[in-house]
């Protein structure tokens, strides 16, 4: 039974990772960089649930819509001011661009919200599900998590393929030039998928927290760096690709915790990581793409 | 025996037949050129003869080594050297550092013989300089030497990248459309360039261009390529008046 | 012509060297004149161990192309083998071989783990490299954590669990205490020394990027595609690049450890963070340029110590001047515009040479 509850923390976890790796798969898969910032956008997320929620006494679903909106706005203005005048640069430029502002985020919230761990609410509502006269406690949040997860895969799934906005991004993701000869905004793309990418951000954001109630600034920097092993686990640029690593990432690190080492797991966690980009670098739902000569 | 033999050479990306059943046959010392309308396969035949794709299909020849399926640093080892469509020079490095990276696999000294600067790093290091200045030379960049490669104006970039292609000792050099961008004089200059390299290096040259002047004032043969396959091949005059290649080039 | 060429990269060179050597004659008059500080002289060899790994980064960043995230790994490497090395012949030998033992140690584990790293990695995308070294500092920090390693009359033990289950003699000397890290180090390294490691490393990069090898490096970070074109092996340079970048910074890590009684990995220096604080060194000192990884580093680690009122503010301003400075030096327009005002100023001053 123990082996079972493990795994189902692990699913917990998993999830969470899951949620933050679409982000980082869309704007991977789309703006062809990656945004570092991302796990910080979620730690932003977590503190404007905690003020708005702890701080000011509102209904915690008005709180993740605030949160939401919140953090698209940093997305977007994240996108414009630092990322958008390096468009065409160089990639390394790029990545070093977006691990300043990943300090920024967090040292911004250092200055605003102090070092120490906030304690944070649980937000859902629900009751814990115990199964087998409570040998095998499930948590809410956990079954919120997969649940919410498997509709914003299949949402982001059917806007990408069924709406003009989404089909644009696949144009830009493919070929950028050829996308604004067909009279796509590329700029406006992006930022879209900025838009999209951090409002899931703060989603998983509000559920990293209630899973895990202690709130610093650097609660999404680590999260932040496995959920993208975990996008590129399960082929960074696909969906259902992310929703899977992320699930296994979980699975693998909670067991590992459980079984070998509780010292070890993160090692264990990005040698796998390692393992993976040397048998199949593109991950297990990946394309693969050749440089035109 | 001929220098480039390609057999049946054929790739397919997907479901697309970019190349099929291309026959081409260079003779050493010969000027030939590659042409046909965007999109007939040209550059993705220099590609398979230089190893950036393999070919699924026939086999490529080179003085009669078969270099089918070779990688890239191997097949310009055998003596294939390419110029690209899109200038690609190592941007920040000096022009004859540019040169100098071309006769990497000429000169040798070790990494610790290069850190350490001993002996034979000084003595190689001024016999690569000296070549790499002679080749400057031959195509009137020497007084380059100094510039970062991406400072050139593009007629002497496109030079250039002929003079490394030059660097690795080539039989063969390819060259892909090395008049593109190019006003009439700066064509007319090249024209020469490029014939001086046949007669100077004894050199044999495959090319592919769009600029029907060029073609027609310096190549000896052409393969006129539609659709991946082999639309007229031969002498060029004759093949330039095939009432076949006119359509495809002009239409109907 | 080229002549000249030659002579302006030597003159270059020279001109780092001199700066690194005057600097320190300038610090060891201000020393003994007493005009310095205890508090800047205890901050004299970790200066050195920042210059040489910001230096070290730099040859992968600036010459190779590729991002490391996990150059604080390396140091790490370096400091805990030549550390116990150190500790276990603490009484074997006299101090100066066994610190020039120890160099050698911390650079060779280092190269080798670079090297093992760098096979799958330098084979993958920038971005990947990236976060694959960032992933492996995180594992190099969590199994020295979790290491119990001591030696005794039957020779070594090893443990990932604890001190107990060593089963070591009365007599057994232990090296690596899990989380407590190594204890009792001989102080080996001294600000000389450290100078002279500069010294070394700055030849060594500076040599390497003006050889065969060096320029082949550099060709595949400005093109990769015309770099195999022209026969140069990708994989076997960029690890070449990439072994000795790792080895270097593994020399930084030997400093470091000789200059402290416990060393332990702890997220502050050798964790994620170290590995940015040292990409901010090589990005505000100018990527690819060595000299200006030496400045930043130095007065990257002064000032916070000169201004202690900015302190809160310190990795904030880092981190705005970071993006600033990527914006300002990579930014298509930028870049466009810079060019353009050049022009402006030199037009006139130059013959023009198209007509050559």
């Amino acid at each position: 039974m123990s082996f079972v509850a493990h795994l189902i923390n692990g699913i917990s976890l998993g999830s969470v990772y899951a949620l933050i790796a679409l982000g980082y798969t869309m704007v991977y898969g789309i703006a062809k960089m990656l945004n570092f910032a991302h796990g910080d956008v979620i730690m932003i997320g977590g503190y404007v649930v905690f003020v708005t929620v702890s701080g000011m006494g509102l209904n915690p679903l008005a709180a993740i819509i605030i949160s939401m909106a919140a953090c698209t706005i940093l997305g977007v203005v994240i996108e414009r001011v630092a990322y958008r005048p390096l468009r065409g640069a160089s990639p390394l430029a790029v990545l070093i661009t977006a691990i300043g502002v990943s300090y920024l985020l967090q040292n911004v919230a250092l200055l605003v919200f102090g070092s120490d761990t906030k304690a944070f609410t649980n937000v859902v509502p629900f009751p814990n599900l115990e199964l087998f006269d409570g040998q095998l406690v499930i948590k809410s949040v956990t079954i919120v998590t997969v649940i919410v997860n498997v509709i914003i895969m299949v949402g982001l799934t059917l806007f990408v393929k069924k709406t003009k906005i989404g089909r644009a991004m696949t144009a830009v993701s493919e070929d950028k030039g050829a996308a604004q000869l067909m009279g796509i905004n590329v700029n406006g793309t992006i930022a879209i998928t900025f838009a999209i990418g951090s409002s899931l951000a703060a989603i998983a954001g509000v559920l990293l927290c209630s899973a895990y109630p202690a709130l610093t600034p650097y609660t999404g920097s680590m999260p932040g760096i496995k959920a993208f092993v975990a996008a590129v686990f399960g082929g960074i640029g696909s969906i259902p690709g992310a929703f899977i690593g992320g699930i296994l990432l979980g699975v693998i690190e909670n067991l590992s915790k459980a079984y070998i080492s509780s010292q070890l797991s993160d090692a264990i966690v990005f040698s796998i990581l390692i393992i993976v980009l040397l048998v199949k670098p593109t991950g297990l739902l990946g394309k693969k793409v050749q440089e035109k000569v | 025996m001929a220098l480039l033999e390609t057999k049946n050479l054929g790739i397919s990306f997907g479901g697309l037949r970019a190349v099929n059943a291309v026959d081409i046959s260079v003779e050493k010392g010969q000027l030939y050129g590659l042409i046909g309308p965007n999109g007939a396969g040209k550059t993705t035949i220099f590609n398979l003869l230089t190893g950036v794709y393999q070919p699924d299909e026939g086999a490529i020849l080179l003085d009669g080594v078969n270099l089918t399926g070779k990688k890239t640093i191997d097949i310009c080892k055998a003596g294939i050297a390419r110029t690209f469509q899109n200038i690609r020079l190592f941007g920040d490095m000096t022009v004859l550092d540019n040169v100098k990276t071309g006769l990497h696999n000429h000169y040798s000294y070790s990494t610790v013989e290069g850190i350490l600067r001993l002996p034979r790093y000084h003595k190689v290091e001024k016999e690569m300089n000296e070549k790499a200045m002679e080749l400057l030379k031959v195509f009137g960049l020497e007084e380059y030497a100094d510039y970062k490669a991406e400072n050139l104006p593009y007629g002497q970039q496109r030079k250039l990248e002929i003079a490394r292609a030059m660097a690795t000792a080539p039989k063969l050099l390819l060259l892909d459309e090395p008049a593109a961008g190019m006003n009439p004089n700066e064509t007319k200059e090249l024209m020469d360039t490029i014939g001086f390299v046949r007669d100077h290096f004894d050199m044999t040259i495959l090319l592919i261009e769009h600029d029907m002047k060029l073609v027609s004032g310096i190549c000896e043969k052409l393969t006129v390529l539609n659709f991946g396959e082999v639309l007229a091949q031969g002498d060029t005059q004759e093949v330039l008046n095939n009432p076949e290649v006119i359509t495809a080039y002009l239409g109907e | 012509m080229k002549k000249l060429r030659i002579n302006k990269t030597t003159k270059n060179d020279m001109i780092t060297y001199a700066m690194v050597i005057l600097a320190y004659i300038v610090v060891q008059v201000l020393v003994s004149t007493g005009h310095v500080s205890s508090l800047i002289q205890g901050l004299l060899v970790p200066f050195c161990t920042y210059v040489i790994v910001a230096i070290a980064l730099n040859l992968t960043v600036g010459i190779l192309g590729e991002l490391s995230l996990g150059h604080a790994g390396f140091m790490c490497v370096g400091a805990f083998s030549s550390a116990v090395f150190s500790l276990a012949c603490k009484d074997a030998m006299p101090g100066g071989l066994r610190f020039f033992l120890a160099i050698l140690i911390g650079a060779a584990a280092a190269a080798l783990v670079g090297f093992l790293v760098g096979i799958p990695v330098l084979r993958l995308r920038g971005d990947y490299l990236a976060i694959v070294t960032l992933a492996f500092g995180e594992i190099i920090k969590n199994i020295i954590n979790a290491l119990y390693l001591g030696v005794d009359s039957n020779g070594v033990h090893f443990s990932m669990k604890d001190a107990l289950s060593l089963n070591m003699e009365e007599d057994g000397l232990m090296l690596i205490k899990g989380a407590q890290g190594v204890t009792g180090t001989p102080n080996d390294s001294n600000f000389t020394i450290g100078v002279v490691l500069i010294l070394i490393t700055l030849i060594i990069v500076l040599n390497f990027i003006h050889s065969r090898t060096g320029r082949a490096v550099m060709s595949i970070r400005d093109n990769r595609i015309a770099a195999e074109s022209i026969g140069i092996n990708v994989t076997k340079y960029k690890l070449i690049a990439f072994t000795l970048s790792a080895s270097l910074a593994g020399v930084a890590g030997v400093l470091y450890a000789h200059n402290l009684s416990t060393l332990n990995a702890l997220p502050k220096n050798f964790g994620y963070n170290m590995s940015i604080l040292i990409l901010v060194f090589v990005v505000l000192g100018g990527i690819g340029n060595m000299r200006g990884s030496i400045i930043a580093a130095v007065l990257l680690t002064l000032l916070p110590e000169v201004l202690r009122g900015l302190s809160d503010y310190r990795m904030l301003i880092y981190a705005i001047v970071l993006i600033a400075m990527m914006i300002f030096n990579w930014s298509p327009n930028a870049i466009f515009f810079r060019k353009r005002l050049k022009q402006r100023i030199t037009a006139g001053k130059q013959p023009k040479k198209e007509e050559a």
